[in-house]
């Protein structure tokens, strides 16, 4: 695929970038000052680049399919000796895609955050520093060079770090911001050495030149550059063995869990993936390695969501989850990558109107998150509970909705592997699918439907005292959640029918490789999927919504539910392979320090003074013992002279 | 005569001097003691510009002998200061330069 300079339109690219770094500057430099209009610059700056986001759009699609890769360069960005980094930017469908995606769901987000924000004080802070997220993505979407992806990725993280710690007065979202940064620097360490081996390799880090290369590159040190850099997606995504940070980031304020943790930036690692494919296409057993990771991921990220009762968590499981299928889909290969994006992008407006709701309940329930203190609050909160509803409805893959066609078109590609990888893959993403279904029906159930279970707390058998008005949100909040409603119902089927999304990316991803190796025939795929989602549903009505939900969480449980209630054990995991050891070795240099080296240096002085102590008992005082010295000296200097002159 | 015999008074007269710094106490006969030291190096140096036939030792005598009248008036004046302090011309008494 050739690659072309941008041009018209094209040329003002680093307008979808300059505008929300522009506002992120004003609110977070200009102070207080910015408090009365600053929430209204941060909505400005990220629903202006979409606008301009929408005309690249538009002219790209003008374009004949071969000529939709084109690059901006903004000139040298640093240059030493061979190392020669360009600050460019890469309009392909992919990035376009989602640029749209970041700067759209991101924008109806941000009006969200108005509503939702009022009441905080620092409310014109929160702005830009979610400003400078969106600048921050876009310029990892955007950058066209392995570098200027590690600038914006880092900048996310910074974002990321910023906004779980928000509310600062809690230990806990400090504890859970700095929990994700360091997971997340586990990986940013597979992705540096990843982009390393590149340049050691290639001699450069331009995307262009790496993929036209690639071939070069020997199979050893491409599996070790795949597996590092899924290690890097590991990280952001939340995915097998990093996938700990993802529920605790839930600290953060609601509309940063629905951007930065749900939507937008823990996509980012599929999109390393599927900005990669070359790489993956050179490697079989690195792409094996990818599957193995999303399948193992999708289907801890549902066992988990099942035993949560706190409504976040829950729907954090669900993302841990999600990004596992399109994992998956990437480490499918050639059969898989646009069905990743497909997924990708319905996942970002299901789950962005999921977690949208689920701080529109919060909002009229003082905060609270915990599901047992809900109930019955569909009548309270229509319009949340329609949106939410619909959102439900797409995520478990009810039949027409985005979810369906997304989640089924990467179930078929798993069967299709063939072999056992088709039924492992396969089998595990049907499964994983009956227990979304599950997980996510006891959430719906426990928080609209039932009994009103924080009636009784106010004056009931269970009564705490605690008291709750459930209120619907007001208009600026519930509009963006209508429209990702109507994202969530519409989006799969306008990008998958025709394969419209399929044949838009094929520039950035390559021609779909359709593998037809799957032990069960394709039309009996979707029916399954919609059987096995419809019985996890059924279950779940059975266990939660026919009984009274406890508002104590039961204390004695079985044995799969304790083990998912302590997320399978994936931070005692952490801690007995990671931290203890690092806190054994920091002991062990600690005492080598104070009992080695310390003690060479104190032994040393602690020798020379014992030493000196005792020699200088031979200065007496006594004059006639030195004359006896001096004497005795003298003796032996001349009786040697005598003897050797001899 | 032969000059061996001055050389042996002489080395005689340096061991008593040596002895006698060693094992007295007494400032004022340890000080004498010095002087025979003294004065026995110079009977040597004088044999020895008797036995060579020049002057070179009877020149170093006199050099000796000055620095030995300098000394006994700085050594006395010392023993003087000592004794009138601490009422004692003792050397084992005057210790108290020590560790």
């Amino acid at each position: 695929m050739e690659v072309l300079p941008a041009e018209g339109l094209g040329q003002y690219a680093w307008l979808l970038v300059a505008l929300p770094a522009f506002g992120a500057l004003v609110l977070l430099v200009g102070g207080r000052r910015t408090d009365r209009w600053g929430h209204l610059l941060g909505c400005a700056t990220v629903l202006g680049a979409f606008g301009f986001g929408v005309a690249l759009f538009v002219q790209s699609l003008g374009l004949p399919a071969e000529e939709r890769v084109r690059e901006l360069s903004l000139g040298t960005w640093f240059g030493v000796e061979a190392l020669q980094v360009d600050f460019g930017i890469r309009l392909d469908p992919l990035s376009l895609t989602f640029v749209l995606l970041i700067t759209g769901v991101g924008g109806l987000i941000h009006v969200y955050s108005i509503g939702y924000m009022s009441d905080d004080a620092g409310r014109r802070k929160f702005f830009g520093q979610f400003n400078l997220f969106v600048a921050a993505m876009l310029v990892l979407v955007l950058g066209d060079s392995f570098v200027t992806l590690y600038l914006g990725w880092e900048g996310v993280g910074l974002a990321s770090y910023l906004l779980i710690g928000w509310y600062q007065g809690r230990p806990s979202a400090a504890t859970a911001a700095k929990k994700a940064f360091l997971m997340n620097r586990v990986g940013d360490v597979g992705l540096v050495l990843a982009i390393f081996l590149l340049f050691r390799e290639l001699g450069t880090t331009q995307y262009t030149e790496v993929f036209a290369r690639a071939g070069e590159i020997d199979g050893a040190t491409m599996l070790a550059i795949t597996i590092l850099l899924l290690l890097g997606a590991c990280g952001k995504s939340g995915q097998f063995p990093l996938q700990a940070w993802l529920p605790d980031a839930m600290e953060g304020p609601t509309p940063v869990s629905a951007l930065i943790h749900a939507a937008t930036m823990v996509t980012a690692g599929v999109y390393l993936i599927a900005r990669c494919n070359p790489l993956y296409d050179l490697s079989e057993t690195g792409r094996l390695i990818v599957a193995i990771i999303g399948a193992i991921t999708l289907l801890l990220g549902a066992i988990i969501g099942c035993a949560y009762d706190d409504i976040k968590k829950v729907l954090a499981y669900s993302t841990v989850s999600q990004i596992g299928y399109m994992i998956l889909a990437v480490g499918l290969g050639p059969a898989g990558y646009a069905f990743a994006i497909l997924h990708l992008l319905t996942h970002g407006f299901f789950k962005a109107g999921l977690f949208l709701g689920a701080g529109s309940v919060m909002h009229g329930m003082h905060d609270e998150v915990d599901m047992r203190r809900m109930g019955g609050l569909a009548r309270y909160l229509p319009i949340t509970f329609v949106t939410f509803g619909l959102g439900y409805l797409a995520l478990i893959g009810f039949p027409f909705l985005s979810g369906y066609y997304s989640k089924d078109a990467i179930i078929e590609a798993a069967f299709d592997e063939g072999g056992w990888q088709g039924w492992t893959f396969g089998g595990i993403a049907l499964l994983a699918a009956g227990l979304t279904a599950f997980y996510m029906t006891r959430l719906v159930l426990m928080t609209f439907f039932g009994e009103e279970r924080w009636k009784d707390l106010r004056a009931g058998d269970d009564s705490d005292g605690a008291e709750y008005h459930p209120h619907e949100s007001p208009a600026v909040m519930w509009l963006p959640m209508v429209l990702l409603a109507v994202g969530s119902v519409g989006a799969g089927y306008l990008l998958y029918s025709g394969d419209r999304l399929l044949s838009w990316l094929e520039p950035s991803l390559g021609a779909e490789v359709a593998v037809d190796a799957s032990p069960i025939p394709h039309a009996l795929v979707p029916l399954l999927t919609v059987a096995i989602s419809a019985l996890g549903a059924l279950v779940a009505y059975l266990v939660v919504g026919r009984h009274r939900v406890p508002v104590q969480r039961p204390a004695r449980v079985s044995l799969p539910v304790r083990a998912a209630r302590a997320d399978l054990y994936g931070n005692a995991i952490n801690e007995a392979l990671i931290a203890r050891p690092g806190t054994w070795a920091t002991r062990a240099l600690v005492f080598m320090d104070n009992k080695g080296v310390d003690g060479l240096v104190n032994g040393t002085a602690a020798l020379l003074g014992g030493t000196s102590g005792r020699v200088r008992r031979l200065q007496t005082g006594f004059v006639r013992s030195y004359a006896l010295g001096m004497l005795g000296g003298s003796v032996l200097v001349i009786a040697t002279l005598l003897a050797v002159s001899l | 005569m032969s000059p061996t015999y001055y050389l042996l008074l002489s080395a005689l007269l340096f061991s008593i001097g040596a002895v006698g710094v060693l094992v007295r106490r007494n400032a004022v006969v340890v000080f004498m003691c010095i002087e025979l030291m003294l004065n026995a190096v110079n009977l040597t140096l004088v044999t020895f510009a008797r036995i060579n036939g020049t002057l070179d030792g009877q020149i170093m005598a006199f050099f000796v002998m000055v620095v030995a009248a300098a000394e006994v008036v700085v050594g006395l004046a010392i023993i003087m200061s000592i004794f009138k302090t601490r009422r004692s011309a003792s050397v084992d008494d005057a210790n108290l330069l020590k560790y």
